[in-house]
């Protein structure tokens, strides 16, 4: 599994390649968490183009991120997942919780867009 | 004309061999020639069965997990089993998201994933003894062609 981290903006963007199993789980959770904590941000955006296979162990793994993001007032964006993937996400029911959008360009737009209209009212 | 094809696979109990299940069903599955989303379902329910014995089968320990696939016509009979502490309640245990280990920030969503991706699940379990589960699907990229050629011959 190959993990990349970059900060925009108060958002972490963090690109996961590989699998996502239990194997890697503890790896992604290591990761995600070591930067969350270092790094001055608040949402979390997860790269998925290049995830070729996750099974239950992620969807663990990404709603135990979206508790510790939501829980400091964040959100979680998936971006560009694959057909797999979203399949596994919809049968979890994590599409709730979770937006999911086609490029990291989009996912950072939206989050903004939340942003300033929390900033106008 | 498909001819019947069996193969069993033996791994300890290690996280590492998690892919290596999913890939060899994926390629004992290929010889019926299934669509991508088919061997996708596959892999993915191998995965939530060989998970499910490392970490509740086995929980600590290291074990032996036996994988047997089976091919027909136009289906797959995947059995995996391992000889770990075994499921309680076996119902309780398929319920969406109830899991024995919220510790682990498991999700609880092992057999609802099985369920879906595949055709039919069936869980055996004795206590102390282990747990076998048994997962078919028919491959309907097959039962399509079929169907698409004899309305062409009509």
């Amino acid at each position: 599994m190959e993990l990349k981290a970059k900060v925009s903006d108060g958002v972490l963007i963090c690109t996961v390649a590989g699998e996502l199993d239990h194997h890697t789980a503890e790896e992604f959770k290591t990761f995600v968490d070591y930067n969350l904590q270092n790094n001055p941000v608040k949402h979390l955006v997860l790269d998925l183009s290049r995830l070729s296979f996750m099974d239950s162990s992620g969807i663990g793994a990404v709603i135990g991120r979206y508790k510790r993001v939501s829980s400091a007032g964040g959100r979680v964006v998936v971006v560009n997942e694959s057909k797999q993937v979203s399949r596994v996400f919809k049968v979890s029911g994590i599409y709730e919780i979770i937006s999911s959008c086609g490029s990291i360009r989009q996912a950072l737009n939206k989050l903004q867009k939340r942003h300033d209209t929390f900033l106008k009212e | 004309m498909r001819n019947r094809n069996y193969m069993i696979l033996e791994i300890p109990s290690r996280s590492q061999n998690e892919a290596f299940a999913r890939v060899v069903a994926a390629a004992f599955a290929s010889q019926l020639d299934p669509t991508i989303e088919e061997i996708a379902d596959i892999k993915t329910a191998v995965s939530e069965a060989v998970t499910n014995s490392i970490i509740h089968g086995y929980e600590n320990s290291e074990g032996i997990i036996v994988m047997k696939c089976s091919l027909s016509e136009n289906e797959i009979v995947i059995e995996v089993s391992d000889e770990g502490k075994g499921i309680e309640d076996v119902k309780q245990a398929r319920q969406p998201l109830y899991t024995s280990k919220p510790e682990l920030e498991r999700s609880g969503m092992g057999f609802t994933v099985m369920e879906t991706f595949m055709d039919e699940v069936e869980v055996y379990s004795d206590t102390n003894k282990g747990t076998t589960v048994i997962m078919r699907k028919k491959f309907t990229s097959l039962t399509g062609e079929q169907g698409e050629e004899s309305n062409e011959g009509e």
